[in-house]
């Protein structure tokens, strides 16, 4: 492998580089994927037949804590790439383990949030709404999980070789992911949460 | 567990189909066997990460998926042959409709297409191989047993019966209760994760790994329309994927999306399908476009005329692609402002279109021109595309359409964009192509007759539809009576299918002839070609290229011809290669099962299933696999090899 040292560790090999375009590419497509749900949402916000309104449903409090978690872990996974860039593998490890433990956090007070829902009797299948809002979070939430558990996996093979091309290279992309999913969640937050509560 | 539902009744067809399928198993089984070739399937086929070995097996599946495609499309004609038939019921010749639709357009045209995709281009640009080659084989067995999920359905449960735009809600859990349209939610669903990966690879690998010197305005014209396809891909199949999540949990968790109570809206199922399904078809259309541009260039002698107006009308197609989706549904009443709209961006498409056909006209006046088979495809491909885009027009006009919508005037119409703009196509990039990859050429007499047997009977199958169409026989009617008088038409249409299927088994011959008795080809460039993936010997070897060719041209290795200048200044140097590697085949397998589990709700073993995916994910992501070298010495002892002579 030719390695360029002009450029950062994750960006060294021409395999790096194209990883990370190519994951840019492959977000891409996570955008319409997100844009469907959240038009399916739209269409079918007004849609309660017999079950709750968001207004009904909603409540602020768990919403901030994940909002604050998500935006938190966001902010600390941007330190671990920095900590990665200066070549410090422990403070990378320390920040990369705070940013999942964030992320386990929110995905537990979701689960919650779901199991209150459905105890008030709001199931996925209760009304239109309740299906799209349901999925629309679901994947969020599924997505958070399964960054959870790669990150997991990031974090091992960070510890066993140290900041490598190719540890450095998915660490680097395991971040734009990770920040991408709170883009997602800044939209849920705004026109999900903030737009069903008034 | 209750093993009815796994049960097709009552169907002597069936029988007979799941009969011919143990009988092919047994017979593969013991094939391999015998002649001990397990070996060489598993290392040289099964585990492969090398673009050309994907690219044939992608075609070969396509080719299988044409023929399972052709035998019901035969069987349609058959039933609908005369008035008041008994060959099929109504069940079965729902299923049967439902299936050719999805195999055709998913599981043969894209395929075919994404096969070719993957043999030619990285030789077009001058690249050793795709950007991620395991990604690929990932994709390739994402698709095969995506493909295979749906293939069993017939066999196993019972296939899908609501239309391959499976609208709901004939396609709830309510008005189609088999297991059917659980495949159609999980096939497809695998098998379009697969060509998102396909998507993502092909931008990269195109954007990224081209030779020194071939900026975008140099890139060859299919390599063009295979990015935009890629770029239509990222950004269309997305929906898919969620259209069929959603269905997949409105038919096995209740949920309300598409009902027709609680609260659902069964019109939001038919606009996701669409604001896909449109785009799709630009998918299959595109490439195939570009491989018309090769071809007219190869064979008139001459360089494309309006590259730039090719490229800019390519790029306009795929824009308007995604603003024509409702078309589909003129009649379902949202409303004069809307249909439009709409009318008016399915209209513009025919401009960029026409742009195109008259920029092949003007390659080809003046031309050179010589009569090959693949020629032979792409000058009929042509006119009858013309009609297909005419027809077109007419069904665009929305308030016109209220006259034609979901009559035999509308299949009348897409096969004639779709047999000539994507199936004429791969067939003449099939035959350009194939001495590129085997190292002969497909002989030309029987190639010929097998088009002249396709061009006659296409027309003699689908010209009578239009007509059927406008005397008032809608579509996907299982049987009419003698009164209507649409009798003597489908008689004609099902002469013209059987002619068709003649047609098929002379092309297959011919791969067959060719295979024994053709002459090798020696220097790689059979038909005195332009772009660079005839810069290489036939057949390919693994590196594709021993030195990475210079270009400073559109057509590379035509200046590098005619001026006598070489392509390659470097020296051989040592080649990294990938390592095989076969955890993309144990992925698709894990893949098939955690469908099947899904399909028929076992969820027990559907979660294992979804656990050994995360785990051969995790296993993948532990793997350090930094590939392999081949000498500067080995390169050049093959090189010898392959100019044939002596090392």
């Amino acid at each position: 492998m030719k390695i360029d040292a002009s450029k950062p560790l994750e960006y060294s090999t021409e395999e790096n580089s194209n990883k990370i375009f190519g994951f840019w590419v492959f977000l891409g497509a996570e955008i319409p994927l997100f844009a469907t749900l959240f038009t399916v949402y739209f269409v079918m916000v007004n849609r309660f037949a017999d079950g709750p309104s968001g207004a009904e449903l909603f409540e602020i409090g768990p919403v901030l804590w994940e909002t604050l978690l998500l935006l938190t872990s966001s902010f600390t996974i941007g330190l671990a790439v920095h900590a990665m860039r200066l070549g410090n593998k422990k403070a990378t490890l320390v920040f990369m383990g705070i940013t999942l433990l964030m992320g386990l956090a929110f995905v537990g007070i979701e689960i919650d949030e779901f199991f209150t829902y459905v105890h008030e009797g709001a199931t996925l299948q209760t009304s239109g709404f309740l299906s799209s809002l349901f999925v629309l979070l679901g994947t969020h939430g599924a997505h958070v999980s399964f960054g959870f558990l790669w990150g997991v996996a990031i974090m091992i093979q960070l510890w066993r070789e140290g900041i490598s091309p190719a540890t450095a290279n998915k660490t680097f992309i395991f971040s734009l992911f990770w920040h991408f999913l709170d883009v997602v969640w800044i939209f849920i937050f705004s026109f999900v949460y903030l737009k069903g509560l008034m | 567990m209750d093993l009815e539902k796994f049960k097709v009744h009552g169907e002597p067809l069936i029988y007979g189909a799941m009969i011919s399928i143990a009988l092919a198993t047994i017979g593969i089984i013991v094939g391999l066997t015998y002649f001990k070739k397990w070996g060489y399937l598993w290392r040289e086929w099964l585990t492969t990460v090398d673009h050309k070995r994907i690219g044939v097996m992608y075609i070969i599946a396509a080719l299988l998926m044409l023929f399972r495609g052709g035998v019901d499309a035969l069987m349609m004609r058959l039933q609908t042959a005369a008035p008041e038939m008994k060959f099929l019921d109504a069940q079965h010749y729902n299923e049967v409709f439902t299936t050719h639709g999805l195999i055709m357009i998913l599981f043969m045209a894209m395929p075919f297409i994404i096969g070719l995709m993957n043999v030619i281009i990285p030789l077009q640009i001058g690249a050793r191989d795709v950007a991620f080659p395991r990604l690929n084989a990932i994709s390739f067995w994402l698709f095969f047993m995506g493909a295979m999920l749906l293939n069993i359905s017939f066999v196993v449960g019972g296939s899908p019966d609501a239309g391959w735009s499976a609208y709901f809600p004939l396609a709830s859990i309510e008005f189609s209760p088999t297991v059917g349209n659980n495949y159609y939610s999980l096939a497809l669903q695998i098998s379009g994760i697969g060509t998102l990966m396909t998507g993502v690879n092909f931008i990269v690998t195109i954007l990224k790994m081209r030779a020194p010197g071939m900026t975008l305005m140099k890139m060859p014209m299919f390599t063009w329309s295979v990015l935009i396809t890629n770029i239509i891909i990222v950004f269309a199949f997305p929906v898919l994927t969620v259209a069929l999540a959603l269905m997949m949990f409105d038919r096995l968790f209740g949920s309300q999306f598409f009902t027709m109570a609680n609260g659902g809206m069964d019109m939001l199922w038919a606009n996701l399908f669409w604001v896909w399904g449109h785009p799709e078809v630009y998918i299959v259309i595109l490439p195939a476009f570009g491989i018309y541009s090769e071809i007219i260039a190869t064979f008139s002698k001459k360089n494309l005329y309006g590259y730039t107006s090719m490229v800019f009308s390519m790029v306009i197609i795929s824009l308007l692609s995604f603003l024509v989706w409702a078309h589909h549904f003129y009649t379902m009443g949202q409303g004069v402002m809307v249909n439009s709209f709409f009318s008016i961006t399915t209209m513009a498409i025919a401009v960029p279109t026409g742009v195109k056909i008259f920029n092949w006209l003007f390659t080809l006046r003046k031309g050179r021109i010589s009569f090959t088979t693949p020629m032979l495809y792409t000058l009929a491909f042509i006119p009858i595309f013309t009609i297909g885009g005419v027809t077109g027009v007419m069904l665009a006009m929305a308030s016109a359409d209220y006259q034609y919508h979901n009559t035999m005037f509308l299949v009348a119409h897409f096969h004639y964009v779709l047999i000539p703009g994507a199936v004429f196509a791969v067939i003449a990039g099939f035959h350009y192509w194939f001495p590129k990859v085997f190292g002969f050429r497909l002989n030309d007499r029987i190639g010929k007759h097998a088009f002249w047997w396709i061009a006659i009977s296409f027309n003699v199958t689908f010209f009578p539809m239009f007509f059927l169409g406008l005397m008032g026989m809608t579509r996907r009617m299982y049987t009419y009576s003698e009164e209507s008088g649409f009798g003597p038409l489908n008689m004609l249409s099902f002469a013209g299918a059987l002619g068709l299927a003649i047609g098929f088994v002379i092309l297959v011959y011919n791969i067959y002839w060719s295979t024994r008795y053709a002459p090798r080809d020696t220097n790689g460039d059979p038909w005195d070609g332009r772009t660079l993936e005839w810069a290489t010997h036939s057949p390919i070897p693994a590196y594709n290229f021993a030195v990475i060719p210079k270009v400073n041209s559109r057509d590379p290795y035509w200046e590098s011809k005619q001026k006598n200048t070489p392509l390659y200044e470097d020296k051989i140097t040592k080649i990294h290669l990938p390592n095989n590697t076969g955890k993309p085949f144990i992925l698709g397998v894990i893949f098939f099962f955690l469908g099947f589990f899904l399909v028929f709700s076992m969820w027990i073993p559907a979660i294992v299933a979804g656990v050994g995916i995360i785990i051969m994910l995790a296993v993948m992501s532990f793997e350090r696999d930094h590939g392999f070298y081949i000498s500067a010495e080995e390169v050049a002892a093959t090189e010898k090899k392959l100019r044939g002579e002596t090392v």
